[in-house]
């Protein structure tokens, strides 16, 4: 990008960090659905949505990101205008709640990063010290989802700041949180009933098998020469195989009768309360001593 | 009484659960109970300054369901399955009254007219965002309890809970009334600014193994339905996510309870009459989730479907002993609470046959005494005497708190039930793959 010229003079030495941050970022869930509900909620004139990340940074450098807030702004051609009272009122709020979350950066949704982003990406380096600028390409340009992190370095001609480069980082966008609650449940547009757990059970259950049933097939085709096997893979199926316990029929069987029973049980137990709960509120309430 | 942080006591440093958790609940409720208070200040402040904004959030806004006219909202409550189990005060808004476009009503009219015709309550349908935003906070301070509010939109039969956002937890008392007002009210003046419905829908609150049933919940509901037509308390369990399972519960007071608490009578003979249960306390309501169309494209772009995901490792987890020991622990606890109700009941009953008894005693003196005094011709004394001391009634003790001791104790052993169901299939799971 920009070339190390040097001048004339001695002292002044164009500046090109050249080198890549080791700083990496992991951003939660909750902050992409964030944005996504901001940018559909934006104001008519608006052509995209800016606002803060919060999050904490861990020692080695990894920057994450567990949530965010939009910040109304103005933005024209060669000016942008960002609403300092409320992001600083919003930041103030949300320390009430959590303390740990410092703000780490900003977001703006839009591919790229634009002239005004440099403005602001200044404004927040004053209140943070490398702060992260998050990128979430909401028109899929290139027709794809891009969501990107960059910290800037400035480019100074000696005592002159030139432009802001802004390097990319590593983004690691694993949504833990989001498996949890269940993909299905967040990507549709629409779930119809939330599963509950012998629903949840069943699916899973039903997912094992078909995994089981992919590598039996797998290792049916390896056997018979249809698909050239891989090591790799044949090492995990083993490994995934020996890590079932070896149990002498007779113990297996003894620990799992003591499981059902202790399950049978705690279903009898809880049987026998309900049963109990209908008795003594008929007792409670058809008892009427006059 | 206030809560100190160190109070959560940890029994060998572990993962044993607070003694105490009834205390916490109580503590934590109350304290949202007096924040509550605020939410006439609150509401009046939103409908007054958003009212007529909302008006148009109805035309334009692109999140809100924009283009539904009256029509499809009336049809869709028509439509829609009944639920025998709801209770219904208000019949639905019929045909002839509502279906006139052309009478020139202006919207606003129409608006209000709307709502006094308000079809129940029938599923409640959460953004994907506010789903998450309630985990992630509950998750973060659990085993604290916590809660926040509900943002989002009364439409129909359905209560569109679109964005949220959390309480600070706080530790002295005093700072409360202030500071959280404070709060509250720049949270949502700052929410409005950028275009998320600022009408408060309810509150959500975490809790632990179920244990929320609780008389600060109903204060608070009846605080809330106050100022709020219709408005429901969505309880996160995150102790249960370690499960696989997302146990996410839209509560609501049925009608009839709310009548009846209003009128602070909780007798045998009225709670006969109105034919009310411990199972009518609360009413669930089925939960939907929704998401914006470009969220979903996201999530469908970034994450794949890979065949198997955190939710299932958690879900085929062989133990389940510490879980169940829990349930088992707190419904012990109950039992004992109810045992203690009970104990009062039978009290009560012995007090007053006793007394009965003893009126019958005084009774016939009098009346013996009447008859000697007309054999000598003198006014018979009254019947009555209000002033002797056997006579003064004797207050029946109030159900409610039974009530809701045996609705926790059901959703204990409705947990059980679920668990111990659960660990049947894994068991023969493995017995299966064993035997391979």
């Amino acid at each position: 990008m920009a070339t190390a010229a040097a001048t004339s003079s001695k002292q002044t030495v164009l500046q090109y960090p050249g080198a890549a941050p080791s700083v990496s970022a992991r951003i939660h869930p909750v902050v992409l659905f964030n944005i996504c509900d901001a940018f559909v909620r934006r104001p008519d004139q608006a052509g995209r949505v800016i606002g803060t990340l919060l999050g904490s940074t861990s020692s080695d450098g990894t920057v994450e990101i567990k949530n965010s807030y939009v910040v109304p702004h103005n933005e024209s051609a060669d000016q942008v205008a960002l609403d300092i009272d409320y992001h600083h009122n919003m930041f103030v709020s949300h320390q009430k709640v959590n303390p740990k979350e410092v703000i780490v950066g900003w977001f703006s949704t839009g591919f790229g990063v634009s002239g005004g982003s440099s403005l602001i990406h200044e404004f927040y380096s004053r209140e943070v010290q490398n702060p992260i600028h998050l990128t979430v390409d909401s028109g899929f340009t290139n027709g794809e989802a891009s969501i990107k992190a960059y910290v800037s370095a400035s480019l100074t001609l000696g005592d002159r700041q030139l432009a802001a480069h802004f390097q990319e980082i590593p983004l690691d966008m694993r949504l833990i949180e989001a498996e949890r609650v269940g993909f299905d449940l967040l990507k549709n547009t629409s779930v119809d009933k939330i599963p509950n757990d012998l629903e949840g059970m069943e699916s899973s259950m039903e997912r094992l098998y078909t995994l089981i049933n992919d590598v039996y097939k797998y290792v049916d085709d390896v056997v018979e020469g249809r698909v050239q096997g891989d090591n790799n893979i044949g090492r995990f199926i083993a490994e995934a195989l020996a890590s079932l316990p070896k149990l002498s029929p007779t113990a297996f069987d003894k620990v799992f009768n003591d499981k059902i029973q202790d399950n049978l049980s705690l279903v009898y137990l809880s049987s026998l309360t309900r049963t109990q709960l209908s008795i003594a509120e008929k007792l409670n309430t058809a008892a009427q001593i006059l | 009484m206030p809560l100190q942080k160190d109070q959560v006591t940890h029994r060998n440093g572990g993962t044993a659960v607070q003694p105490q958790k009834n205390r916490l609940i109580t503590a934590l409720m109350r304290r949202h109970v007096a924040r509550t208070m605020l939410l006439p200040l609150l509401t009046k402040l939103t409908y007054q300054h958003t009212f007529p904004q909302q008006k148009y959030k109805y035309s334009f806004s692109p999140i809100v369901v924009p283009s539904e006219t009256l029509f499809a909202v009336l049809s869709r409550a028509r439509a829609r399955k009944k639920n025998p189990r709801q209770h219904r005060l208000v019949p639905p808004p019929s045909p002839s009254a509502m279906a006139n476009p052309a009478t020139g009503r202006s919207f606003l009219q129409a608006m209000t007219s709307v709502e006094e015709v308000a079809p129940p309550l029938r599923v409640v349908q959460m953004e994907g965002l506010a789903v998450l935003k309630i985990i992630k906070h509950c998750k973060e301070f659990s085993p604290a309890l916590v809660t926040g509010q509900l943002l989002g939109l009364d439409v129909g039969s359905v209560l569109e809970v679109t964005n949220c956002f959390p309480f600070p937890t706080r530790e002295e008392d005093e700072e409360l009334e202030a500071d959280g007002a404070n709060y509250q009210l720049e949270m949502m003046r700052c929410l409005r600014e950028v275009n998320v419905d600022n009408n408060t829908v309810g509150w959500y609150q975490s809790t632990l193994l179920g244990s929320f049933q609780t008389a600060e919940l109903i204060e608070t509901f009846m605080n809330y339905q106050e100022n709020i037509r219709r408005c429901v308390c969505i309880i996160y369990d995150p102790s249960r996510s370690n499960q696989g399972v997302v146990a996410l519960k839209a509560l609501r007071l049925s009608d009839s309870f709310m009548d009846l608490y209003r009128s602070n009578n909780f007798n045998g003979e009225k709670l006969r009459e109105k034919k009310l249960s411990w199972v009518n306390v609360f009413e669930e309501i089925p939960i939907k989730v929704s998401n914006s169309a470009l969220i979903s494209a996201f999530m469908t772009e970034l994450e794949p479907d890979s065949p198997v995901t955190q939710c299932d490792f958690d879900r085929l987890k062989l133990s389940s002993a510490p879980f169940m020991e829990r349930n088992l622990e707190f419904l012990i606890e109950c039992m004992d609470d109810l045992t203690a109700e009970q104990n009062k009941f039978q009290y009560y009953y012995r007090n007053l046959s006793r007394q009965q008894a003893q009126q019958q005693v005084w009774l016939q003196k009098r009346r013996q005494e009447n008859m000697q005094r007309k054999a000598a011709g003198e006014e018979p004394l009254p019947e009555e005497d209000p002033s002797n001391p056997i006579f003064k009634p004797i207050v029946e003790p109030s159900r409610l708190d039974s009530y809701l001791i045996t609705n926790q104790i059901s959703n204990y052993c409705n947990q059980v039930n679920g668990a111990a169901g659960q660990g049947f299939s894994k068991l023969y799971l493995m017995k299966a793959l064993h035997e391979n």
